[in-house]
């Protein structure tokens, strides 16, 4: 065991997150100094090859920032542009959606409970590690997985990158046939997840708590996904339209990078916890039931605990996947037209991670001029930081090596998507 | 066992994804391969050399143009994946434009950058040994390329163009019947003509097919309505050395 009082740690390549990341502890006599998240995941500008584009493109452009969560970027760039255009969609096509939408949900959240997350809390280096052990588990994660993904490509085409969503709607609506067989996999998925839920709600969870305030999109009368005006737990509440004038991006002394913060209030977190949080009475009574039993209380704190809610929002997407596909009748027309305007528009909706905003400005034409992405990686930086340098001070005891080891897996209790997040950090090439 | 390594440069991830999209022959796989170097999904890593790289994204820094030779100096086969790493991706539009000026509206503080010009795909760096196309790659043709190395012959990837997937698949020719622009006859198959299939024109994310006719592709596009600035945007999106001939004239 190690006691030293200056060290520098380092990890150069954060493992079993989306994109590639780094992260850097600085401790001098004994006092956590200074921590990073870095990201080394090159810029790749969608923010300034956008414009000149015509409306109808962002949603497959933007798509391509995440691999993970393309149907939240084109979900956000549609409400966005048919805000900007003064379009609202029907409700059946605003239903579909939001079945799609459930159908990321639960491939995003499956991936990361089953292969990113729950393996440090087993102890192993990775899900097909903890297969060797324990293939029944595994193979329900990949099970449940698939599930979303093909509730996905029944919709969408595809599940990475779908090519049937377009601004005003889709370029085909399933046939209710399409969806018939998903019915039934719905119904296994349903017990699978509740499983999950029971198996995460055992891990051994360090206790750790942060007072961060949170953020989430809301509506009145349901779990918000695809739509929503916004909320904090520090009793904020704006339109989307507002979301520019409540959140800031500052320069931080001790780094180069950018983090969003709330104008005059500061660091705070949005993601699963964060919708859990402000959201949980909107949730079915099966998924509040699954999240009480599983310890789950009026608030989430410990960001450990990040895993029980993904499993319970988990439950919550297929239960309204089911509602959905149930409630099912093919719009009359699959999209509605989108006249372009010169106009700013700006959209939000819950991605898997959290609130992902994006606003654009477009000409007379149609052509855009300016576009501005925040993803939920990039909001919740400060945030993850903080947690991280109180989580260092608390652990300085331990050797390097276990060190590291525990920060990276706090540091996946937020399931960073740097893929997502690239354009708001400090971003330089290590030079030996 | 043979050994897969999985890197990553400039890209969205979702092609890597697409291996662990693999839900039903995952477990199969990792019998068959062992994985020693898969960020996104262990945090255990052995040093080469390794039997197959999987490279997904396109090279855009200094640091990148150094990495991709030292992965391919410890790989046998190297398979590159995706429009990014067979093309240069989306984000290739920069390559066309003033980066400087890209740098300046998207960081506050662009001089921390440290950005190449271009987006330029691996075989531009490297010799590549195999190529999967797509935004996103086919799971299919990824399993089919496995599988085809650990037996040991070729494996089987489509140099025809999506027309042929669509005939294939009985869908009605989206230009012919609906009008819509399609660029279906100079694309290259892949996906299963997956965009037909929702009536929408295919937007070319495989890149182009062998030898393309790009002044058929143009007229073809001029019937549906289509104008010069509106066909080069089409083209360029997934293939950013596209010239659509009289496109713009």
């Amino acid at each position: 065991m190690t006691h030293r009082h200056d060290r520098l740690l380092d990890v150069p390549g954060l493992a079993r997150v989306e994109g590639e990341g780094a992260m850097h502890v600085r401790v001098r006599d004994g006092v956590v100094e200074d921590v990073r998240l870095e990201i080394y995941e090159p810029p790749r500008f969608f923010e300034a090859f956008l414009r000149g584009r015509r409306h109808t493109e962002p949603p497959d452009i933007t798509a391509r920032i995440c691999g993970i969560c393309p149907v939240a970027y084109q979900m956000s760039a549609c409400a966005a542009i048919e805000d900007a255009c003064g379009v609202t969609v029907p409700p059946a096509i605003a239903a579909l959606r939001r079945l799609l939408y459930c159908g990321e949900w639960i491939e995003s959240h499956v991936l990361h409970i089953y292969l990113l997350h729950a393996p440090d809390f087993l102890g192993y280096d990775s899900a097909l590690d903890l297969a060797r052990d324990r293939r029944d588990l595994v193979e329900r994660g990949l099970a449940l997985k698939k599930t979303g993904n093909d509730l996905m490509e029944a919709i969408g085409g595809r599940a990475i990158h779908p090519v049937n969503v377009r601004v005003g709607g889709f370029y085909r609506a399933p046939a209710p046939a399409d969806l018939a067989p998903l019915r039934e996999r719905l119904r296994t998925a349903l017990d699978q997840a509740l499983d999950t839920v029971r198996w995460v709600a055992g891990f051994d969870f360090p206790p750790f708590h942060h007072d961060h305030e949170m953020l989430a999109l809301t509506e009145p009368d349901r779990y918000a996904i695809e739509s929503g005006s916004i909320v904090t737990t520090g009793g904020l509440e704006f339109g989307v339209r507002e979301f520019e004038r409540h959140v800031v991006e500052e320069q931080v002394p001790h780094s180069t990078a950018l983090h969003a913060h709330l104008a005059g209030r500061g660091r705070y977190l949005t993601g699963p916890v964060a919708r859990y949080t402000l959201n949980h009475s909107l949730l079915s009574p099966l998924a509040r039931e699954a999240a009480e039993a599983a310890g789950l209380g009026a608030q989430c704190r410990n960001p450990y605990r990040g895993i029980v809610v993904r499993a319970v929002e988990t439950v919550y997407a297929v239960e309204e996947a089911i509602r959905l596909i149930d409630a099912y009748e093919p719009p009359p027309f699959p999209a509605v037209r989108v006249p372009p305007r010169a106009a700013a528009g700006y959209g939000a909706t819950e991605a898997p991670r959290g609130t992902l905003f994006h606003r654009y400005e477009m000409d007379a034409n149609g052509l855009i001029t300016s576009a501005r992405i925040v993803p939920p990686t990039a909001q919740n930086q400060a945030a993850v930081e903080d947690d991280l340098t109180r989580f260092v001070a608390g652990r300085l005891d331990l050797d390097d090596e276990r060190l590291t080891h525990e920060c990276e897996q706090a540091i996946r209790n937020y399931d960073p998507c740097i893929s997502c997040a690239t354009h708001f950090l400090d971003l330089h090439v290590e030079r030996s | 066992m043979p050994t897969l390594a999985v890197w990553k440069f400039a890209s969205c991830d979702g092609c890597q994804l697409s291996l662990l999209d693999c839900e039903d022959e995952l477990l199969a796989l990792a019998g068959r391969v062992r994985i020693v170097h898969f960020p996104e999904a262990t945090r255990a890593s052995a040093p080469g050399p390794y039997d197959i790289s999987l490279v997904e994204g396109s090279i855009t820094t200094p640091g990148d143009a150094r990495r991709i030779r030292e992965i391919r100096a410890v790989s046998r086969v190297l398979i590159t994946i995706g429009a990014c790493a067979t093309a240069g991706g989306v984000q290739a539009l920069r390559n066309s434009a003033d980066v400087a000026e890209y740098a300046s509206v998207v960081y506050a503080r662009p001089g921390y950058l440290d950005t190449l010009a271009t987006s330029t795909p691996i075989a531009a760096h490297v010799d590549v040994d195999y190529e999967l196309y797509g935004c996103p790659i086919d799971r299919g043709q990824l399993l089919e390329t496995i599988g085809a190395l650990l037996v040991g012959r070729k494996p089987d990837l489509p140099a025809h163009s999506v027309c042929f997937e669509c005939k294939r698949r009985n869908n009605v020719c989206v230009v012919v019947a609906y009008g819509e622009p399609c660029l279906g006859p100079v694309t290259r198959a892949g996906c299963g003509a997956i965009c037909p299939a929702f009536r929408r024109g295919c937007f070319g994310c495989f890149g182009p097919a062998e030898t393309p006719n790009d002044a058929a592709q143009v007229d073809l596009l001029r019937s549906t309505g289509m104008s010069g600035p509106d066909i080069v945007r089409m083209r360029r999106l997934f293939d950013p050395a596209a010239e659509p001939e009289e496109a713009t004239s």
